[in-house]
């Protein structure tokens, strides 16, 4: 056996690097299609100009105001869940934590608080939530499915027993500017959508352009590589259940001031909607893929799809029906490109 | 003087005595090809050196200087990187991000500190270029070959101007051209005075590249020679113990 077995291809392969490496493989517009959150914005587009013309009291203002505040209020809740989903994780209690967070606004509310003092307790309520998920997830080392479930049915039942299972709706001296938060508009677009956008904007470059958001994504690519690089996981674990259960938290206060009422049964069953936003927006529920970016226009194109159903006259039951087959429909649309990109 | 020098180094697993009686020394430099059958004490070896675990008895010196590692962070501050067989590396993301995960280069805008990835693109371009590995830094490591992936877990070794290589397997799972792609950059490693361990199961590998084979059999060094005067079939009858010593 001769030392240099390896040489000729070694060799054959050196030669050709300086050709290869100015090369830019990824330009611009390539990125773009390969985005889901791209495909899904077009199918939006499509969506509204077909249903424009169809339906004209579909691009009527008044209708517009209506569904941007309504998917904004989910979208919130799916730009969290895209970071626990980019982690490898799931929360399925964000529903429940929008009731907790509904409950504790109108309970400060109700005993006179200023809203600035009600806002603070109920994004620290929504933060308490976090807390709890991530230390059992990252430093106990139970799986997010399971904590998270436990937490859907624990935070709900909190939700109950604080309020006694009573509608909050006699607010005090903090009401007035709380409600203006949730129900305002400015510029002619509801406040909610404002918040969704600056949250959207901020938790899209702090992804793209920190090292917290990089680690995120190294997590849910190789979370053991992550560990024996130095990243620290169970740190960032925990902090990416914070921030998810943190949007649940300022959805539920400008649900709350947008409904000027805290009921206990807020939230229920958004869980499901948030993660289908995030899923529609290419987040991959393996970890290590998604966006921010994605998670705001797959919770719109949900939103869509309900109102365009709703103006068709057909029966608000199928509903259901159409927003699983989008869902369906993402999740395969990313199979075939992850085939073709092998 | 030696980079690495192991002096009488043993390691007991309660009554089990996983390596026993172990010296070696490492030259700046050199690649030596670590050899033994499954349970000969290669892998304990290695995370001894790389710090996963103290030695029961024995001394580790680095430069001359002997040093005690508790966990694998104090052994890469001492200039050891290893190589994982799995590479430990995250598909989803670039090549430049894989190689400076969790050592990303910065910059202030504002207040605010931002990964700065033309720097990190720059440097983990111009590393590849010293493997002379066809690896492009704004890719991602999914589409990449097996010798590819090599180069981006190497390169992270480099980052660090590491002193000294550990390998865990490196040509296990991939295919013939690839192997030869590997064994290059083991050479590159070589000729930048880095000091290479090869851990192989695979003969014509350690052959190929290594100046000396060390030779494990139940945890005891059963041979230490330089490449040259020692056979394929040498070997395998060290490894299997049909030959005692060399």
């Amino acid at each position: 056996m001769s030392r240099d077995a390896g040489t000729p291809s070694g060799r054959s392969g050196s030669v050709a690097i300086d050709d290869v490496l100015h090369i830019r493989q990824h330009t611009h517009l390539k990125r773009l299609f390969a985005s889901q959150a791209f495909w899904v914005m077009v199918s939006l587009i499509i969506i509204c100009v077909a249903m424009s013309i169809a339906e004209p009291p579909f691009h009527s203002e008044e209708n517009f105001y209506n569904i941007t505040r309504n998917f904004a209020l989910v979208g919130m809740m799916s730009l969290g869940m895209t970071v626990v989903i980019i982690t490898g994780g799931i929360d399925l209690s964000v529903g429940s934590t929008m009731g907790v967070v509904a409950v504790a606004s109108g309970l400060m509310l109700q005993a006179g608080s200023s809203w600035f003092l009600a806002v603070v307790v109920a994004l620290g309520a929504g933060a308490i939530v976090g807390v709890i998920n991530g230390l059992l997830i990252a430093y106990i080392g139970l799986s997010p499915f399971v904590v998270t479930l436990g937490m859907l049915s624990a935070a709900r039942s909190a939700a109950v027993v604080l309020s006694r299972n009573r509608m909050l709706y006699q607010f005090g001296p903090g009401g007035p500017v709380f409600k203006e938060i949730g129900a305002g508009a400015f510029l002619g677009i509801a406040n909610p959508v404002w918040f969704m956008v600056l949250l959207t904007v901020a938790m899209a470059l702090v992804l793209r352009f920190t090292a917290w958001g990089r680690h995120m994504f190294a997590i849910g690519g190789n979370e053991q590589a992550a560990i024996l690089t130095g990243v620290p996981v169970k740190r960032l674990k925990l902090e990416a259940y914070i921030v998810c259960s943190l949007t649940a938290a300022v959805s539920g206060i400008l649900t709350v001031g947008w409904a000027g009422s805290a009921i206990n049964a807020m939230g229920t069953g958004y869980e499901l909607r948030a993660i289908a936003s995030a899923v529609i927006g290419g987040a991959n529920l393996m970890g290590g893929e998604g966006g921010m970016f994605g998670a705001f226009v797959g919770s719109a194109l949900i939103e869509v799809i309900r109102n365009s159903l709703l103006m068709a006259g057909v029966d608000s039951n199928w509903q259901g029906l159409f927003v699983g087959l989008f869902i369906v429909a993402a999740v395969l649309l990313e199979r075939i490109r992850g085939k073709r990109r092998e | 003087m030696p980079v690495l020098e192991l002096k009488n180094i043993a390691k007991h697993f309660g009554a089990i005595e996983a390596v026993a009686g172990v010296d070696l020394a490492l030259e700046p430099g050199e690649i030596v090809g670590l050899m033994g059958d499954n349970g000969a004490g290669k892998s304990t070896l290695v995370k001894i050196i790389a710090g996963n675990f103290p030695p029961s008895s024995g001394e580790l010196l680095i430069q001359g200087k002997p040093v005690h590692f508790h966990r694998p962070v104090e052994a890469r501050q001492q200039g050891i990187e290893i190589v994982y067989q799995d590479l430990a590396l995250c598909n989803n993301l670039t090549a430049s991000a894989n190689v400076f995960l969790a050592r990303e280069r910065h910059q202030r805008v504002g207040p605010i500190k931002v990964l700065h990835d033309k720097i990190m693109h720059g440097r983990a371009g111009e590393l590849f270029a010293e493997l002379k590995s066809e690896t492009r830094p704004r890719d991602v490591v999914r589409q990449m070959s097996g010798g590819q992936r090599q180069a981006v877990a190497i390169a992270r070794t480099r980052l660090s101007n590491a002193k000294i290589v550990l390998m865990d397997e490196p040509t296990a799972a991939i295919s013939v051209r690839q192997v030869a792609e590997v064994l290059e950059l083991l050479r590159r490693l070589r000729d930048q005075g880095i000091a290479v361990i090869l851990i192989s199961h695979r003969m014509p590998d350690v052959f190929a590249v290594c100046d000396r084979v060390v030779v494990l059999r139940r945890g005891r060094k059963v041979a230490d020679k330089p490449i040259k005067s020692s056979s394929p079939e040498e070997v395998t009858g060290l490894i299997t113990g049909a030959i005692h010593v060399a």
